[in-house]
């Protein structure tokens, strides 16, 4: 069996009386794609944080390359490979774009305790940090100021600032969200391509990208997993088209 | 180069400018004044790091400015009437050696601010400024509630600290002293705010969510910032003393406090020299307005409201554009 990189065991989680996370057992396997997707308000967003650490779990345990990392905080997760890109961009908006990927390379590599040097001037973190912009497509916007991106572009700069963390496993939230079918397009491709370096967990609702490069899909509604499968065993799963692609066809 | 560094060189020459003219003309309390000036700043360039790259409004930093002062005042007051500070388990004397002041005055209210930041920087908000606001009155009772040195009344020092190969007590070259030390300090905050810790705490300042998901943790890099912030303005504190040769709790006020934060968003928050044009301007103003009547802080106060709703960016962000505090 391939190898496990990312799991979760019995997470739950409940907003007062919202039950948010139910019990969610999921894994991600090295060279994977694991999709999961679910209506509006499932609880897919809630479900990463909890995965990230920005959100403590009630019940369950994250396991990160089979360690228990439920109790370690956000920086020391991403310490250990875990990349994230958010739904709605965390991007430092005055910032240009090479320095919020710089940003990533820092954290990465070097120690951000370092008081004297110009942290563009350094040509290891420069290196990463354009390499990352290269790759989404960015390299001619680097100068700009992040503010003044469109927003298919601050995606693909919440993209980049992932890559430069070189992760062991990716959790994306929506990366194709408002990108318009070209961005989605090319993002596709490139995320196809991207699974041979390190397992992607894929939350997304466009459902041409997602069955397009998923090896797995994972359904979630109210906070529950209602099915686990290949794209062909979600497609003709009689729960999940009543649950939420049954409008679709 | 940008509108702003031409301000700041613009500045910068007056800062040199303005005391030769003074000294020419033999006003020495024009030189003084300048002084005053260039220490205030120094004590605004401290709370600027907090304040504008680390977005930590700190009400407190009147702490670190009465650490440092009592600093000089205590090791200068036992200097002078020749009794050790400590005579057991190992001997402490006083000095009246700058440099020496310096340091314990830096390494003070840099552990103060460690102290004070660990307890603090948990909370954010409007707590942060409470908590702050609240370290900063302990210590203002506590100074006047310690006969040692002076309590309420506070500590006269009767001699000016001397610096190797200076006379410290002719006015020009005590502000020379000041005015080299801001600048020294001016050139780190610039070094500072393009480093890797710079980009990094000015990102925690706008997200702190994706400072962490890359593995960084924000916390340590306000701590961080805080302990240098209060560095700074601790120097600051020992050179104010050295200048009135004076310490008093005022130096611990929320009052105190108050007028560094004026400096900064009076000048800028965040820009290099916002502090320094906004301690220039105090120092100006209280000078003009102060001789015209007793309530001239009523004036200064309407400046400020007019510099928080109409110029976001103080004086600097008037003059150079909204922009760029790092390019
Ligand atoms: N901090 C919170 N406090 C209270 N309720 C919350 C909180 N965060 C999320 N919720 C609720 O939990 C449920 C799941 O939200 P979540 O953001 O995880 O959904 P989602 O599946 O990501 O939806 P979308 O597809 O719209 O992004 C929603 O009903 C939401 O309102
Ligand atoms: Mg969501």
């Amino acid at each position: 069996m391939t190898k496990v990189i990312l799991e979760t065991r019995g997470i739950s989680k409940s907003f007062g009386a919202l039950q948010a996370s139910k019990d969610v057992s999921i894994d991600l396997r090295a060279g994977e794609i694991h999709a999961l997707i679910g209506p509006n308000g499932a609880g897919k967003s809630t479900l990463i944080k909890q995965i990230a650490g920005s959100l403590a779990p009630d019940a369950g345990q994250v396991f990160l390359n089979g360690q228990d990392v439920t109790a370690l905080k956000t920086a020391a997760r991403a310490k250990r490979g875990l990349g994230r890109t958010f739904q709605i961009s965390a991007l430092a908006m005055e910032d240009t774009v090479l320095q919020n990927v710089t940003l990533g390379a820092l954290g990465a590599g070097a120690s951000p305790f370092q008081f004297w040097r110009a942290a563009l001037d350094d040509q290891a973190m420069r290196a990463v940090a354009e390499d990352a912009l290269q790759r989404v497509g960015l390299q001619d916007h680097a100068s700009a100021m992040t503010a003044e991106l469109s927003h298919g572009q601050r995606r693909q700069l919440e993209v980049a600032v992932a890559l430069t963390l070189k992760p062991r496993a990716f959790v994306m939230d929506e990366p194709m969200a408002g990108l318009g079918t070209e961005g989605s397009k090319r993002l596709t491709v490139f995320l196809d391509g991207l699974r041979a370096e390190a397992p992607i967990l894929l939350v997304e609702h466009d459902m041409d990208a997602v069955f397009a490069l998923a090896d797995r899909i994972s359904v979630l509604v109210y906070g529950e997993v209602i099915a686990t499968g290949t794209v062909h065993e979600i497609r003709t799963n009689p729960d999940v088209r009543a649950a939420y692609l049954g409008d679709e066809e | 180069m940008t509108r702003e560094s031409l301000f700041n060189i613009v500045m910068m020459s007056l800062l040199i400018l303005f005391p030769l003219w003074a000294w020419i003309a033999d006003e020495p309390f024009m030189i003084t004044l300048a002084t005053k000036a260039v220490i205030l700043a120094l004590a605004g360039v401290g709370l600027n790091i907090a304040l504008g790259l680390g977005g930590l409004v700190s009400l407190g930093h009147a702490a670190f400015f009465g650490i440092g002062g009592y600093a000089m005042g205590i090791l200068a007051s036992h200097a002078q009437s020749y009794s050790p500070i400590l005579e057991s388990p190992f001997l402490i004397e006083g000095t009246k050696s700058m440099p020496v002041i310096w340091l314990v005055a830096i390494i003070s209210s840099g552990l103060a601010a460690l102290a004070i930041g660990v307890l603090s920087l948990r909370t954010t908000g409007v707590y942060f400024i409470m908590i702050t606001l609240a370290f900063g009155q302990m210590l203002f009772f506590f100074s006047i509630s310690w006969p040692a040195y002076g309590g309420e009344d506070g500590l006269p020092i009767y001699v000016r600290n001397g610096f190797p190969g200076l006379n410290t007590l002719d006015p020009i070259q005590f502000y020379g002293i000041c005015f080299a030390i801001l600048a020294v300090v001016l050139f780190f905050c610039a070094r500072l705010a393009k480093s890797p810790f710079g980009l990094a705490l000015n990102a925690a300042r706008q997200t702190a969510e994706r400072v962490e998901t890359v593995g960084i943790s924000p916390y340590r890099l306000r701590l961080a910032a805080f302990t240098i912030s209060g560095m700074i303005t601790g120097l600051a504190g020992a050179l104010f003393a050295d200048l009135n040769r004076f310490v008093s709790p005022t130096m611990f006020s929320w009052q105190t406090s108050g007028e560094i934060m004026v400096f900064v968003i009076l000048g800028g928050v965040a820009r290099l020299f916002g502090p320094v044009v906004g301690a220039a301007l105090f120092i100006l103003l209280e000078h003009l307005l102060g001789g015209l009547s007793d309530y001239w802080h009523i004036y200064l106060g309407l400046l400020l409201l007019l510099i928080v709703l109409f110029a976001r960016g103080g004086v600097i962000g008037t003059f150079a554009g909204k922009g760029a505090n790092h390019d």
